[in-house]
């Protein structure tokens, strides 16, 4: 015969205001199975633990009922104090009289009494049907994965290597360095880009703790999080024959920095689709810039090498715009805008620099300063509004905007124009975020699992997410966020095993038709129909307890431990006042 | 130049009138200034198409009632062909048209186009454009 105490909370006034906690107490004496009650005003107060404690202690109870806040608020307090007394932590349930009761029923406090009343009699029925449950203990691999070798992915992988854990870092290119290895100057220092990711290139070579696997990609991955097999593709070097290499990694964590790439101006039909001469993307200009750099030549033009004069830089081509390209702001183009005009004016000296712009957005640290500096040292001119359209006009590009400032309708012939192009999730992101079981969001990008508290995990556990892969980012930015993915496994590969709560799915095999229905209804890819067995198993280790096997199953096999659906049928039943049905 | 703001005009009584005839919302525009860049028929025009938005925006529709863009606009929808939020302006200059009828500002009399215009006019001046020959008087 169990032995339940219920422990009444008033939460200050909350709940003791609109609901009689010394009714419900004297009724609840007289329950069946009831061996203590009593309320207190804050039962998470140190006080309170301590009288659920002694309780246990004294009247040797069995389950514990704690009517007070919404479970989300402090069921793992009352379970760890349940447990230091020895008691199984699942023997202990919330009986939620806050939010769904004396919140909402603020006025009538006869009503709320006897429904809090009713809320802890159904949270009893539950109780009593409870099992002891031992949390599961997953094992870790303590090896890393990092997926895309940019400056987000290199960093990863070098901080992870220098923490003594072997990683593996696959780069479909033969060349580490991603992006940076393009560009000609950053903002805002005007550091040589090449040279300030050579030197991480050659620290990445050097570190033995890590497994480079360039030319490559990952073909599949199975597991979960702590242990997962992935497997790589290496193709031949370039003009050599043969198959391709495949290896199987096991790994415990792994990062996704997939990188961008740039929405092609072939999809911009107002800016000429890629036909009209001259007109390039940001990419191509930061090379020009590049060679103009190294070799103190002016920047020349792609279609006959003339000597640039004149340039119109485009901003937002292809961003911000809903109807026909991207809803969303690149975030990098202003700057790198603002960067490029300027190296122009310092490389080509008398040369115009025109800058369409709707905006000009500096949210990275000393950008507006740099901005402005360089708009009054190098009489870059802003001219605000959209370009409708460009084309070819004798030796020039003509380009038609408006300047929204004066409200006139400009006409500018420019040697070259540099479009801002977009910056879209990378080739191959989809296939990344199937493989990995990493959402993405409506545009591409892989989805971090909360926008505020948890924004380098992916929506599956063991896997993170850094770079511009998740939305576009500066180098500072990236190199940030892949430190943040390196902390997390790094603190996932301190402890021996993962812990994870045991309240998930359990299958009657005796009762499964092993029809397979539950495997694509899981969205944690936890169930497998076992062919021999001929039965469905659930990996607890993925399982995060959703129930949407137990309401697809057309067996009845399936069940939630401690949430059976005798459990919930009884609790219907108690709330409605009716006799419970048989066991 | 100064210009008075009446916050109880934003988004007041003669604006929702003009959205209503136009059946398009003034807010959706950011004002890019992208249609003003694509109108072939600036240069005739005494403000931007984007510019009658603006002064709509601002609770300001004294501003467009005077003006004569709305009837240089030819409806020829490059505005919203190009338009990142897909407004279509050639409805909003018909809902402006139609105020500027109400106030009794009939911009355009049939009567004063010599015979000799009209015949040369090309036909869609005299389609796209039929509210503008319409006298109410
Ligand atoms: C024109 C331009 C100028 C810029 N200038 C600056 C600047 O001055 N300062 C600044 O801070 N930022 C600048 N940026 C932004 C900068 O490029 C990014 O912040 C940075 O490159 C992001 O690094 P990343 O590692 O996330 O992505 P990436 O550099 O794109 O690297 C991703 C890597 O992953 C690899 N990869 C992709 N998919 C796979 C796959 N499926 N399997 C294996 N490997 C894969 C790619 O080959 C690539 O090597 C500029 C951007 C542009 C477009
Ligand atoms: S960063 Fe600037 S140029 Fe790029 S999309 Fe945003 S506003 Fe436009
Ligand atoms: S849906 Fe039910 S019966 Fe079918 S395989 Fe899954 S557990 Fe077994
Ligand atoms: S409860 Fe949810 S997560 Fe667990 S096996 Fe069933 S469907 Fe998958
Ligand atoms: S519809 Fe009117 S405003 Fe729009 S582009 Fe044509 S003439 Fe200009
Ligand atoms: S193009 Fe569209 S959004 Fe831009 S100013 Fe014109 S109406 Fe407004």
């Amino acid at each position: 015969m169990e032995r339940i105490g219920v422990f009444l909370c008033w939460c200050g006034a909350n709940i003791a205001s609109t609901v009689d906690v010394h009714q419900v107490v004297e009724w609840l004496r007289d329950v069946n199975g009831v061996a203590h009650a009593e309320n207190y005003m804050y039962m998470c107060s140190d006080p309170g633990q301590e009288l659920i404690k002694k309780a246990i202690r004294e009247k040797n109870l069995t389950n514990v009922v704690v009517a007070s806040c919404s479970p989300r608020m402090h069921e793992k307090t009352f379970r760890k104090a349940a447990s230091l007394e020895g008691m199984n932590p699942y023997m202990v349930e919330i009986a939620n009289v806050r939010e769904q009761c004396s919140w909402v029923h603020q006025g009538d406090k006869d009503a709320a009494t006897r429904k809090a009343f009713n809320i802890i009699m159904s949270t009893i029925s539950k109780a009593k049907a409870n099992n002891p449950l031992e949390t599961i203990r997953v094992p870790i691999t303590r090896r890393a994965l990092v997926v895309g070798g940019g400056v987000a992915g290199m960093t990863a992988a070098l901080e992870l290597a220098e923490a003594g854990y072997y990683t593996a870092l696959v780069e479909r290119d033969d060349t580490l360095g991603g992006k940076m290895r393009r560009l000609s100057r950053t903002f805002p220092y005007h550091e040589d880009a090449s040279a300030v990711i050579a030197p991480k290139i050659e620290e990445l070579k050097a570190n033995d703790n890590i497994k480079l696997y360039l030319r490559s990609d990952v073909t599949e991955v199975s597991g979960y999080v702590g242990n997962f097999q992935v497997t790589i593709e290496t193709r031949p070097t370039e003009g050599e024959d043969g198959a391709p290499e495949v290896v199987t990694e096991e790994v415990g964590g792994i990062v996704l920095a997939t990188g961008y790439d740039l929405y092609p101006v072939a999809a911009m039909s107002e800016y000429g689709g890629g036909k009209v001469p001259d007109v390039i993307d940001g990419l191509e200009f930061e090379e020009l810039l590049k060679e103009s750099l190294a070799t103190g030549a002016p920047v020349k033009r792609p279609s006959d090498g003339k000597e640039v004069e004149s340039v119109v830089f485009i901003q937002c081509s292809g961003s911000r715009d809903p109807e026909h390209h991207k809803p969303y702001c690149s975030r990098v183009c202003c700057l790198y805008t603002n960067k490029q005009a300027t190296l122009l004016t310092q490389q080509n000296p008398g040369a115009k620099a025109l800058i369409s712009y709707m905006d000009i957005r500096t949210d990275c640290k000393l950008t507006e300063e740099y901005c402005q500096g360089n708009i009054e040292e190098k009489g870059l001119v802003y001219i605000r509004g959209r370009v409708s359209r460009l084309y070819r006009e004798g030796d020039a590009v003509r380009v038609w905007t408006a300047d929204t400032l004066t409200g006139e309708k400009l006409e500018i012939d420019a040697d070259l124009v540099v479009l801002a192009m977009a910056i879209e999730p990378s080739v191959g992101a989809e296939q990344i975020s199937k493989m990995f079981r990493a959402a993405v969001d409506t545009n591409g990008f892989l989805q971090e699992s909360h926008i505020k508290l948890r924004p380098v995990e992916s929506s599956t556990m063991g896997v993170y997410l850094a770079g511009a892969a998740q939305y576009p980012k500066d180098i500072t930015d990236s190199v940030s966020q892949a430190l943040a993915t390196a902390s997390k496994i790094q603190s996932m590969f301190a402890s021996d095993e993962l812990h994870q709560d045991p309240l998930v799915a359990l299958v009657n095999p005796e009762v499964c038709a092993a029809c397979g229905l539950c495997v694509p209804i899981c969205p944690y890819g936890a169930r497998e129909v076992d062919e021999r067995a001929r039965f469905s198993r659930v990996n607890e280790a993925l399982c995060q307890g959703c129930g949407a096997c137990v309401a697809i199953c057309p067996n009845k096999a399936c069940m939630l431990k401690n949430d059976t659906p005798m459990q919930v049928l009884n609790q219907i039943h108690t709330f409605l006042g009716k006799e419970e049905p048989a066991q | 130049m100064q210009q008075k703001i009446d916050p109880a005009k934003v988004r007041g009584e003669e604006v929702s009138q003009v959205e209503e005839i136009a059946g398009e919302s003034m807010y959706r525009c950011y004002q890019c200034g992208k249609c003003s860049a694509a109108c072939p028929a600036t240069p005739e025009m005494d403000m931007l198409p984007s510019q009658v938005i603006r002064y709509l925006q601002l609770g300001l529709p004294e501003k467009v009632l005077k003006a004569n863009t709305p009837w240089i606009c030819a409806s020829c929808l490059q505005c919203m062909t190009v338009c990142p939020k897909g407004v279509d302006l050639s409805r909003i200059m018909e809902g402006v048209r139609m105020m500027q009828l109400r106030h009794g500002e009939n911009r355009i009399e049939m009567r004063e186009f010599d015979e000799e215009y009209r015949k040369r006019a090309p036909q869609i001046v005299f389609i796209s454009g039929l509210r503008k020959f319409q006298s109410l008087s």
